[in-house]
């Protein structure tokens, strides 16, 4: 797609460009490919000096326990994150679609959590379910539950997805809202006249029209899973108890921050760069098709 | 239109208030406890209902901070969370804003390979690339700086696209109408293009603001000292591992004036916002 009317000019438009391609050079391409060949370097205890390895970080990498552990950790949370938060703001926006008196005043009260940052969800949450102090907790023990998320692995992963669920319940809603309308009525209206009571529609003609919402969705609550859970956990568990809660991307940020060890952060920061683009590859293909839908 | 008895309605009335309960109850708790005094929420005994120690409590946050962990008053993490995220927010605009222009209205030697190159930085986000950023904004010294917070934020593939794509949609006469009067590339893009923009602009404000006031990795690495700290920062902070010490009604009013902003732009500019999110995903 190219315009027929531009202007005539040498040296503006690299002016113009200037700017941004100086900030994606210097902060962007630089550090990316710094890590790359980071990833392929060891260097000794003392970081005196340094040698090519080629993919021994790497193959440390995947012969280490605790990064398979971690692998399968984080496509956990993102399948339960997604799921969870999916269901719940699909039900939502199902019943948020109905001409309902006030159905404004219900958008305006659902979508706010939007704004709330990672680091202030997992302090809301962990207040409210701390085991000595929280609101929830008191209810919890009386229902004979032993609950201790700071010491007790599973009860903390259950923490962050619920946490990280309902800060997406709100995204997810407004998406699902707008996928809904978008569906003509008439289509409805005519499986009401075939005689589809009120389920049936919602799964035989809602549903799959939904879909590709559905697919655009799962694939943007995967990536939230994947990175914008690090404020979550870093204010509620800070990866622990044990390892419990740490996923790719707070291993890349320990390993670097406290271990020191470049070589295998730099190693983990290349596998994450690779999922990225496999999602976003994954996100535009099918962007593509929705337009032509 | 399809048949909605009342029964269905107020099964869906129901489901909905249920949804805000859920959905407010943990920022409703909050509030609570910001609200009573340390002693009897640390003894896991707070009440459900507001206590009387609102001003005392907001006082101290905002003006003078918590007497252990940091010292800094959170007034200070505000203001530095709000120069950090309108940096952010009209860096990220100005510089596509011009970049897209140049893309959709010039000719140029390496135009496409220019604009591959921004549109690849999608698949570079900060948390894959965290140690060796540090390292560059270490060597150019500025770390604990608004440069240094807001620089490697700036770029933004996102912003770019969404101009390019509303800049094809605008009519080539409006350039012919601009050239016969004589103007050249500065004066259409200051008098035709930028105004036609302004709606675009502000959906796009509206988003960019939140994301920059709610960043938390970044910040994280770069900032070591006090008074440089955001207010996400600043509230990890406070929540010290020994759980006696921790303040919690000024945890707890830290973490809603944190919320207080960016939830303010979404309920008052709620056109704008869901405009602005819809079409950054596009």
């Amino acid at each position: 797609m190219q315009k027929q009317a531009i202007f005539q000019s040498k040296l503006l438009p690299y002016a113009l460009v200037a700017p941004q391609l100086a900030i994606v050079l210097i902060f962007f391409y630089w550090p990316a490919l710094q890590a790359v060949i980071q990833s392929f370097l060891l260097q000794d205890a003392f970081g005196l000096s340094t040698s090519f390895v080629w993919f021994e970080n790497y193959l440390d990498l995947f012969k280490e326990r605790a990064y398979f552990e971690a692998i399968v950790r984080t496509f956990f949370f993102s399948f339960a994150i997604a799921v969870s938060s999916l269901s719940f703001a699909l039900l939502l926006a199902v019943m948020a679609d109905k001409p309902l008196r006030g159905s404004t005043l219900y958008r305006t009260l659902l979508i706010w959590p939007y704004a709330v940052a990672p680091p202030v969800v997992g302090v809301l949450w962990i207040f409210m379910l701390h085991p000595s102090l929280g609101v929830l907790s008191r209810y919890l023990r009386n229902m004979g539950i032993d609950w201790n998320p700071l010491l007790d692995g599973n009860q903390a992963a259950s923490l962050i997805i619920l946490a990280a669920a309902w800060k997406q319940i709100s995204y997810n809603f407004l998406f699902f809202l707008a996928g809904l309308q978008s569906i003509p009525r008439s289509v409805l209206e005519a499986a009401a006249i075939d005689g589809a009571r009120p389920m049936r529609r919602f799964w035989t003609v809602t549903f799959p029209l939904l879909s590709p919402t559905i697919f655009f969705l799962l694939v943007v609550n995967i990536v939230y899973a994947f990175f914008d859970t690090f404020g979550i956990i870093d204010t509620m568990t800070r990866g622990g108890p044990g390892k419990s809660t740490e996923t790719l991307v707070y291993k890349v940020y320990t390993d670097g921050l406290l271990g020191g060890n470049l070589g295998s952060s730099a190693a983990q920061s290349v596998i994450l760069m690779i999922m990225v683009i496999v999602l976003t590859g994954i996100q535009f293909r099918f962007v593509e098709r929705k337009v032509t839908y | 239109m399809v048949e909605e008895e009342g029964f269905r309605r107020y099964v869906a009335h129901i489901i909905l208030w249920i949804g805000i309960a859920i959905v407010a109850f943990p920022v409703y708790l909050a509030f609570v406890a910001s609200t009573q005094d340390n002693a009897v929420i640390a003894n896991g005994q707070m009440s459900l209902l507001p206590g009387g120690h609102f001003f005392q409590t907001y006082y101290q946050t905002i003006f003078v901070g918590t007497s252990g962990s940091t010292r800094e008053p959170v007034g200070n993490m505000m203001l530095n969370s709000l120069i950090m995220a309108l940096l952010i927010a009209l860096g990220k605009i100005a510089i596509s804003i011009i970049s897209a222009y140049a893309i959709v209205y010039f000719r140029f030697p390496f135009r496409m390979p220019i604009f591959w190159i921004i549109f690849i930085t999608l698949m570079l986000p900060v948390e894959v690339r965290i140690y060796p950023t540090y390292k560059i904004v270490a060597d150019l010294h500025m770390l604990d700086s608004y440069a240094g917070l807001s620089l490697p934020l700036i770029a933004s593939a996102t912003a770019t696209l969404l101009f390019r794509q509303f800049f094809m949609t605008v009519p080539d006469e409006l350039l012919e109408a601009s050239r016969i009067d004589g103007a050249g590339p500065f004066r259409f893009f200051w008098d035709t293009l930028l105004p036609l923009s302004r709606t675009n602009m502000a959906a796009l404000f509206v988003i960019l603001f939140i994301l920059g006031w709610n960043q938390y990795l970044w910040p994280l690495l770069i900032t070591t000292r006090d008074d440089m700290q955001t207010i996400q920062i600043g509230i990890r902070k406070m929540i010290t591992t020994t759980d006696a010490l921790t303040e919690w009604p000024i945890v707890m009013a830290t973490a809603m004036l944190a919320m207080l902003p960016p939830v303010f732009v979404v309920i008052a500019m709620q056109k704008l916002f869901v405009r602005g999110l819809v079409e950054t995903e596009k």
